[in-house]
């Protein structure tokens, strides 16, 4: 690869490794960085207020008489929902360009990285298109939390063997 | 023979080329911007009518060409070369678009570079005699480049401060052996240069190397300094890589702070608009030149310009394979009268 060496008037071809450093140490300085306290309190209360939601909804479901042990459906239907139409409106970009983690990691934006690329890509095709890029940012979340899952449930299984 | 090179990478010309007409077309964001009178045109809708942002980019980029033929008078049957680019995949917005017209195409890509790349080759082709006319044109649309490069538009993600904001834009200019100016002098054709910046979301860093190596290049080549020039002006470093190469530059012994912007800089206000750094793109130079700063040149406001349009020639799949960014940067000096 060629690089430069910045002597005399110009940059001459030779001696990578040292200007190529030094220029990486000055671009580490000079990028502004975000603002992580502000970060990370948006992301606190939006986060919280999502949950808080969520409580709300499995509440009135409880209310409602379901049981314990089935709310929990109840609750991610309404929520993969919320966050479906709230993309589909095109506010919870707007959303998540305010909160960050706080609306990602959630339910809303699991449902959101599977309706943001569904949305988009409909233009080539309902097949190619929407089937072919609908899991394109989530894909990676099912192949590795079902995967690690099933190890999970082996393990457990293997360690039941011996008690 | 070769008798119009100068130093290792400048052509002078001997009979500079006239910028004999320019058009320019900006998106609805642009045209909230700070040049938003300098435009031929100010979309209401980014789509432009069309299905698809490609298709709107592309419609953009045919749209720059007619109206910078219809100023000249002249028929599409005159011109005898276009030079084009844009960023999507296989140039699909500017193949679009030269299917419509008859005019013998060559597509190119050098990133955001591609307007001064365009204006080099159609430059040499007329000083070298090998056409009388030629057009070179740009475009981008931030849709379309979001989803080719990033994330789905609806996608609720956070930028970095360091980002840019693509510009949804597209510049077309006529270049002639016959005009009166404003004259393109020289060319710098700039080297790829990677001084191993991983991060795609500052390409401004990326490319400030390749700008600012081009830059001296061009000085040593010509022997001119920053002082022979009205205004020197990067395609689209925005905030932090002009910081950057201004501090490359001035290194090697040249302050440029009183008569160095950047096309990404001013496109945008980057207080009130919220896209981070600034603007980048190919639209982003096309816009700013064929818009503004030709303007500025008929109207005697600057006299000599140096334009630099830098690209960032990472590809997604780069990226992922963990390549670092390798950037280029081609300088055009402009001239009002030679």
């Amino acid at each position: 690869m060629k690089t430069l060496r910045m002597e005399g008037d110009c940059m001459e071809h030779t001696n990578e490794e040292r200007l190529k450093k030094e220029f990486q140490d000055m671009v580490k300085r000079s990028a502004p960085s975000s603002n992580f306290l502000k970060d990370c309190l948006a992301a606190f209360v939006v986060g919280g207020l999502i949950c808080v939601i969520g409580q709300f909804v499995m509440n009135f479901f409880i209310n409602m008489g379901i049981p314990k042990e089935e709310v929990g459906y109840y609750v991610a239907t309404i929520m993969v929902f919320l966050g479906a139409f709230l993309t589909g409106i095109g506010v919870y970009d707007n959303i998540g360009k305010f909160a960050g983690a706080g609306s990602i990691v959630p339910i809303t934006g699991f449902s959101n990285s599977i309706v943001a690329p569904a949305m988009e890509f409909k233009r080539e095709g309902f097949v190619f298109g929407v089937g072919a890029k609908m899991f394109v940012i989530a894909g990676p979340v099912l192949v590795y939390g079902i995967s690690s899952s099933v190890i999970v449930g082996i393990i457990y299984y293997i360690m039941n063997l011996f008690k | 023979m070769v008798e119009k090179r100068l130093g290792e990478q400048t052509i002078a010309f001997k009979n500079p080329p006239s910028i004999i007409s320019t058009a320019a077309i900006a998106g609805p964001k642009e045209g909230e911007g700070p040049l938003r009178d300098y435009y031929d045109i100010v979309l209401d809708d980014d789509l432009f009518g069309e299905e698809t942002w490609e298709k709107a980019e592309s419609k953009m980029q045919k749209e720059a060409v007619r109206l910078a033929l219809e100023k000249l008078q002249i028929d599409e049957k005159d011109i005898d070369y276009i030079f084009a680019g844009d960023l999507l995949n296989q140039l699909m917005a500017s193949s679009l678009a030269a299917r419509d017209y008859r005019i013998p195409f060559f597509g190119l890509y050098g990133a955001c570079s591609t307007l001064t790349e365009s204006m080099s080759l159609g430059a040499m082709a007329v000083d070298g005699g090998f056409a009388d006319y030629v057009i070179a044109s740009t475009s981008s649309h931030f849709c379309s480049a979001e989803r080719q490069f990033r994330f789905p538009l609806e996608h609720g993600n956070q930028r970095p401060p360091t980002s840019q904001w693509t510009v949804t834009g597209a510049g077309a200019a006529v270049i002639s052996s016959k005009g009166k100016g404003p004259y393109i002098t020289h060319v710098t054709t700039g080297r790829v240069v990677d001084f191993g910046i991983k991060d795609a979301n500052n390409m401004g860093a990326a490319m400030a190397p390749a700008a600012a190596d081009t830059i001296l290049r061009h000085f040593k080549d010509t022997g001119r300094t920053n002082k022979d020039y009205d205004l020197i002006i990067t395609g689209d470093l925005g905030k932090v890589g002009m910081e950057l190469t201004l501090d490359i530059v001035k290194k090697q012994g040249f302050d440029m702070s009183a008569n160095y912007s950047d096309c990404g800089v001013k496109v945008f206000d980057l207080t009130q608009q919220d896209v981070h750094a600034g603007g980048s793109g190919c639209g982003c130079s096309a816009i700013v030149f064929c818009g503004y700063l030709y303007k500025q040149l008929l109207e005697g406001n600057l006299n000599r310009i140096l334009l630099i349009s830098t690209g960032a020639l990472l590809s997604p799949t780069s990226t992922m394979q963990g390549e670092s960014i390798p950037g280029i940067a081609h300088a055009v000096a402009i001239e009002r009268g030679v």
